[in-house]
């Protein structure tokens, strides 16, 4: 349908050990996948990110914002400054173990996967971000897959007896008032109009959080109304277009750092969704909006306008029974549930239009997209239990009533808020998400095979491929690689290779998976791959 | 559509009387009964899995801001 990414930031917590720094332990985290990586791929499968073409002050609108007059956290083009030596002074020597660090004594903070992900640490928590995909049932499988990359780093964590245990969150915010994200990126031609996408996403971004929502105990930053509300970001949100990701957090982001051919692409960065661990809710997010981008792409959005977006944004969450209604710039009232069906028959009809959605000759996925998405909001008009067991802001908040039921519990109860922050603990035995799913509660889009595949295979139909497989093959011989980039550096050869991957959908298996078979060493497949003979 | 979607409560009520018209209301209040079992044994096995000391568990975790 459209090339497009997650990212995950993780809420990271060690009980046993409180205060403890939390870019130290999501490096711990990192380090102990790249440990694990290297038991299963001999020579080595962790990379190193090259930073070359983080462009973060780019801003979509036209201009670049100065260095000097940007706020810190958003200087993600340089790699995060925290040396051994940083570490030791600032936390004492005895928290530096050999273990935690590589061969130049600078602990990983960074690692390309064989999967095409990248794994980081990201200010002060661990990220997965997934290997660009085409489809919303691949954004289901590799941003799952991330899940069980973040599992197995916890679990080779909580067996190493001089580690305390470290637990992670697929969850967006602590409820003391910070929140962290979980990022989509959508490719789009760089030739339709920034004010086009404001325009036509706005309305959808302010009501999406009905179908994909992750839901949150608590109103407000710091959660201190007591409810449930719908979305785990709304509160967070303050204005209505922005360069920042960490501050006025805005509606619509503008960081135009396409990580691909820069004159024909934007890379549309979203930040406000939920992280999702309800497959059903990952998929419509992913699916829904690849169409929307579509309509505006087509120039057929629906033509109306939200009056004050944000204040409307944090309305529809607070809103749970769906009654609510948003007043439009035109004087119109209309509820969220409506305005999402207003989005539906617009991006059906476009699709019946160019054929996308023929079950035989479409694409394969907007069809059964278009399904889920009228299915998923005539449940939520009419038969909310039955949404519980995909809609994942439902699901959470049945089994928050279940205990307030039973149990009597008001809003306010430390037991809803430890079932709130529970749900999203990323172990199968302790994460209430997983205990749904386990009796077959929540819906699965994609099968726990096709997930663990996704753990080590990297998509066969972008770009993620080429990077994908060069690090799991040739992974001794690869000093570095970004979204647009695989460095080489081959013994006998006198300098680095830079191999630019700029184009999202070339380095596909189609296109280089017999070049892979052809080769076993580094320097004769990129020999092969570059045009040069053979030791040059 | 949309408009349709939104009488859906009652006209879906109708409905499952036409499909099934000779359905007691026993059967139905004995699923109601198992979906409320299925409910207390979902909670039962969640209180076994949750931290213990809520208050505190939630107390303390505490981020630091991400993006």
């Amino acid at each position: 349908m459209r090339v497009m990414g997650s990212e995950t930031e993780y809420g990271i917590h060690a009980p046993t050990a409180p205060g403890a720094n939390a870019t130290m332990m999501s490096a711990r985290v990192i380090q102990a996948y790249a440990q694990l990586t290297r038991q299963r791929a001999a020579g080595g499968a962790e990379t190193r990110w090259d930073y070359t073409d983080e462009e973060p002050l780019h801003d979509a609108r036209g201009w670049t914002l100065e260095r000097g007059t940007a706020d810190p956290e958003q200087l993600t083009d340089q790699p995060p400054v925290l040396d051994a030596e940083a570490v030791a002074l600032a936390y004492g020597r005895e928290e530096l173990e050999h273990d935690g660090e590589d061969e130049s004594g600078t602990l990983l903070m960074n690692m390309v996967l064989g999967n095409g992900a990248r794994l980081y640490v990201d200010h002060a928590h661990p990220e997965y971000s997934s290997p660009e995909i085409t489809n919303p049932r691949d954004a289901v499988a590799w941003d799952a897959a991330g899940d069980l990359v973040a599992l197995a780093a916890v679990r080779r964590l909580a067996a190493d007896p001089d580690l305390p245990p470290i637990n992670l969150y697929k969850n967006n915010t602590d409820n003391k008032s910070v929140s962290y994200g979980s990022h989509e990126n959508y490719l789009m031609p760089r030739s339709v109009p920034f004010g086009d996408i404001v325009r036509g996403l706005t309305p959808f971004f302010v009501t999406r959080q009905i179908i994909c929502g992750s839901g949150r105990v608590g109103l407000a930053q710091d959660a201190s109304r007591p409810g449930y509300q719908i979305s785990q970001r709304a509160d967070f949100f303050e204005t209505e277009v922005g360069l920042e990701t960490t501050i006025r957090r805005p509606i619509i982001n503008t960081r135009d750092e396409p990580h691909a051919t820069a004159d024909k692409y934007r890379r549309l960065h979203v930040i406000i969704g939920d992280a999702n661990l309800s497959q059903a809710s990952n998929y419509l997010k992913f699916g829904t909006t690849a169409m929307v981008l579509s309509l505006i792409e087509a120039g057929l959005a629906p033509r109306l306008e939200v009056h004050e977006p944000v204040a409307a944004l944090q309305a529809v969450s607070h809103d749970t029974s769906l009654t609510a209604t948003l007043r439009l710039l035109d004087g119109r009232r209309i509820k969220a549930l409506d305005l999402q069906w207003i989005y539906f028959e617009a991006a059906a009809k476009h699709a019946q239009d160019t054929g996308v959605a023929d079950a035989v000759d479409g694409d394969g996925h907007t069809h059964a997209v278009l399904e889920r998405w009228s299915a998923t909001l005539t449940q939520l008009g009419s038969d909310r239990a039955a949404a519980a067991s995909s809609v994942e802001w439902l699901a959470k908040l049945s089994l928050l009533d279940g205990y307030r039921e039973r149990d009597g519990l008001e809003w306010g109860h430390a037991r809803l808020g430890l079932v709130d922050l529970q749900w999203a603990d990323i172990r199968p035995e302790k994460g209430l998400y997983y205990r749904l799913l386990a009796r077959d509660r929540m819906q699965r889009i994609v099968d726990d095979a096709a997930i663990q595949r996704a753990v080590t295979e990297p998509p066969s139909d972008t770009r993620a491929y080429f990077r994908g497989r060069c690090v799991s093959r040739f992974g001794t011989d690869v000093v570095g690689a970004s979204w647009d980039s695989v460095i080489f550096d081959v013994p006998g050869r006198g300098k680095l290779q830079r191999v630019p991957t700029r184009e999202p959908l070339r380095g596909t298996e189609a296109l280089t998976g017999a070049l892979f078979a052809r080769h076993r060493e580094a320097g004769t497949f990129l020999s092969e791959l570059l045009g040069l003979s053979p030791g040059s | 559509m949309a408009g349709q979607e939104q009488q859906q409560p009652q006209s879906r009520g109708t409905e499952v009387e036409e499909d099934v018209p000779a359905a007691p209301p026993a059967p139905a209040e004995g699923q109601a009964s198992a979906a409320t079992q299925g409910v207390d044994d979902l909670l039962d096995e969640i209180d076994g899995v949750l931290e213990s000391n809520a208050e505190e568990f939630v107390r303390a975790f505490v981020q630091k801001g991400g993006q």
